[in-house]
């Protein structure tokens, strides 16, 4: 095989993906697996830049890294007030989290292999940015019922958790 | 005269995109000559090495360069501070004391590292590289003129956003690992302001991006040619984003009136209590970078970046003489670093003027007054897009009429009713909420 400095970074960024995943996985302290979960959502993003998708990339990061984590932490700070917290691995766990993802494994490479067609960006040879793209797709064609349908969702989710946090202060 | 040369005398004028592409360009003709001279071995390196060894330069450039804009900017700071107080700041080392920032610096290299023993030792040595390294990746997105730019991104300013976003993690992971109460209540209260100015942020810039329909750095600043052009004035709405922007930056970096995560009457030092020697030097010369970045990309945004009060056109392009009229008319590289110094010198002045907030009224402020303006000036600029597609003289002076207009209501009407009275307190059931963060 030709030596291809492209492909070395990629299998780096492979390997810290499911390196720092498998720490989430098994480390008994909590703290420390939110911070190996920012590794992984890193080099996801990571990945997804080698894919050419630079937004999808930066929204990984702002989303998963500056907003879902920083809400993980906060949750982990906030209520427990041991913060060494140990976690505990059982067997049955085990076997039923396998289970669930392998069967989440196998229902992502049946999509894979079963797509027709992907569509190869090429970065050389054009120079428009992906966001046009992903806006139009949005905005005009197919994905327009599925993204308002998301968008009401997250207003929902935005009412309820007004809702919660404000009774609790009411109850004070 | 050879490009390197050429550069130096006057780094707009030549037509390369980036400092990237400037290196591929200038390694054409002297760089390969070299290595064809002194060494052919070199040539039989895979071209992504050598792809990957001119990144590296122009990622040393700026490495080398950005850190040493904290030096001046504390010395800066502490002039400015001593000037507003009566005072004459730093005078021993070197005339007028221009040197003590290095002097501490040294003294900072030497002092000892210390590392908390029942705190969390890799966390608490990993966590100023985080922030440093985040606060410095910032600067590969900013364009500093035409072609004075780490990387030309297509999603440029949604990449600093997302890089700028990390630097929490960097504050909590602080606060977590020194083990201390202080430390732990300012990462948090730091991340619960952070998270929620970014939204803020993140408006303000939408009304730009709605404005120039990208997010490339350097086509939002092409468009911006000349001071009629510069997004401030474009729209009304506009003129606002850019003062929520400015304001809610100033909370992202954690300084006076929005500095409660380092509060020093109540929480010592905040994050970084327990952090000595050079690690404490990293969180302080990463804070007087974000400063500087924040800047730049207010700068960029909405004042024009490196297009000056002229347009272009109307200048000449080349030689030492287009260079210094630019600078002149607040243009090229010096133009964006004059603009970016005074929005830096106006944080100092406020920081040195005002006093700090309640925790109550910095979410108020952020909650109830900012997020609304922001979202009525989405809707504005959409409005307006839709009245004026194409930017005329009209558009132009209605924006002008509008803002002036604005500005006096808000200081004639507004402002005596608001000078009224000091905000009541909260009560005790918002006071009791608001000590928990």
């Amino acid at each position: 095989m030709e030596f291809n400095p492209q492909q070395l970074v990629f299998y780096l960024f492979a390997l810290l993906t499911i390196g720092s995943a498998v720490i989430v996985v098994t480390i008994k302290n909590i703290v420390y697996a939110a911070f190996s979960l920012m590794v992984t959502l890193f080099s996801v993003a990571g990945l997804y830049v080698f894919l050419q998708a630079d937004f999808l990339a930066a929204t990984q990061v702002i989303v998963y890294v500056g907003g879902i984590l920083v809400l993980i932490l906060f949750g982990v700070m906030m209520t427990s007030g041991r913060l060494d917290l140990k976690l505990k691995l059982e067997r049955g766990q085990l076997f039923w989290g396998g289970v669930v993802s392998l069967t989440i494994f196998g229902l992502l490479l049946s999509v894979i292999t079963n797509t027709p067609q992907w569509e190869n960006v090429d970065a050389g040879a054009s120079q428009e940015p992906t966001t046009r793209k992903i806006g139009e797709m949005i905005m005009k064609e197919e994905f327009l019922l599925p993204f308002e349908i998301a968008s009401i969702l997250l207003l929902v989710a935005l009412i309820g958790a007004a809702l919660i946090s404000r009774k609790e202060v009411r109850n004070e | 005269m050879p490009l390197g040369l050429q550069v130096a005398w006057n780094p707009d004028a030549i037509g390369v995109e980036n400092l990237h592409q400037f290196f591929v360009q200038s390694s054409e003709s002297w760089a390969q000559r070299y290595v064809q001279n002194h060494a052919p071995f070199l040539e039989h390196l895979p071209a992504p090495l050598g792809e990957f060894a001119i990144m590296l330069v122009c990622c040393v450039i700026f490495v080398a360069v950005v850190p040493l804009l904290p030096l001046g900017l504390v010395l800066a700071e502490r002039k400015v501070s001593a000037h507003i107080q009566d005072r004459v700041g730093p005078m021993r080392v070197g005339p007028h004391g221009i040197l003590q920032t290095l002097a501490d610096g040294v003294k900072l290299i030497f002092k000892e590292d210390h590392i908390p023993r029942e705190g969390d030792k890799f966390l608490f040595v990993v966590s100023p590289y985080i922030i440093f390294a985040c606060s410095f990746a910032v600067f590969a997105a900013i364009p500093f003129g035409r072609s004075i730019l780490v990387s030309e991104l297509n999603i440029g300013i949604f990449y600093i956003m997302a890089i700028s976003s990390v630097i929490v993690m960097g504050v909590i992971m602080a606060g977590w690992a020194s083990n201390s109460k202080w430390s732990l209540l300012g990462a948090m209260r730091s991340a619960a302001q952070i998270v929620s100015y970014e939204i803020p942020i993140g408006l303000g810039i939408l009304t730009v991006v709605m404005l120039m329909q990208t997010l490339n750095m350097q086509e939002i600043v092409k468009g911006q040619d000349g001071i009629a052009n510069w997004l401030i004035f474009r729209t009304p709405f506009t003129f606002i984003a850019f003062f929520v922007f400015f304001i809610s930056s100033i909370a992202e970096v954690n300084r006076t009136p929005f500095d409660l995560p380092e509060a020093e009457s109540e929480l010592v030092a905040g994050f970084h209590t327990e952090y000595s020697g050079m690690r404490f030097a990293l969180f302080f010369i990463a804070e007087y970078a974000n400063m500087f970045a924040v800047s730049a990309i207010a700068s960029t945004l909405f004042l024009g970046g490196w297009h000056g009060i002229v347009p272009a056109e109307m200048l000449p392009q080349s030689g030492i003489l287009g260079f210094l009229l630019r600078a002149v008319t607040l243009g090229g590289l010096l133009g964006v670093v004059i603009k970016t110094l005074l929005l830096v010198f106006v944080m100092m002045w406020l920081r040195w003027t005002l006093p700090r907030l309640r925790v109550d009224q910095l979410m108020s402020l952020c909650w109830k007054y900012f997020i609304p303006i922001s979202f009525f000036n989405i809707l504005g600029v959409g409005i307006w897009g839709l009245i004026f597609p194409k930017d005329s003289l009209l558009s132009i002076i209605i924006s002008i009429a509008v803002i002036i207009l604005g500005l006096i209501f808000t200081f004639g009407v507004l402002g005596k009713s608001l000078s009224q009275g000091p905000e009541p307190p909260p009560s005790s059931a918002e006071r009791r909420v608001s000590a928990t963060t």
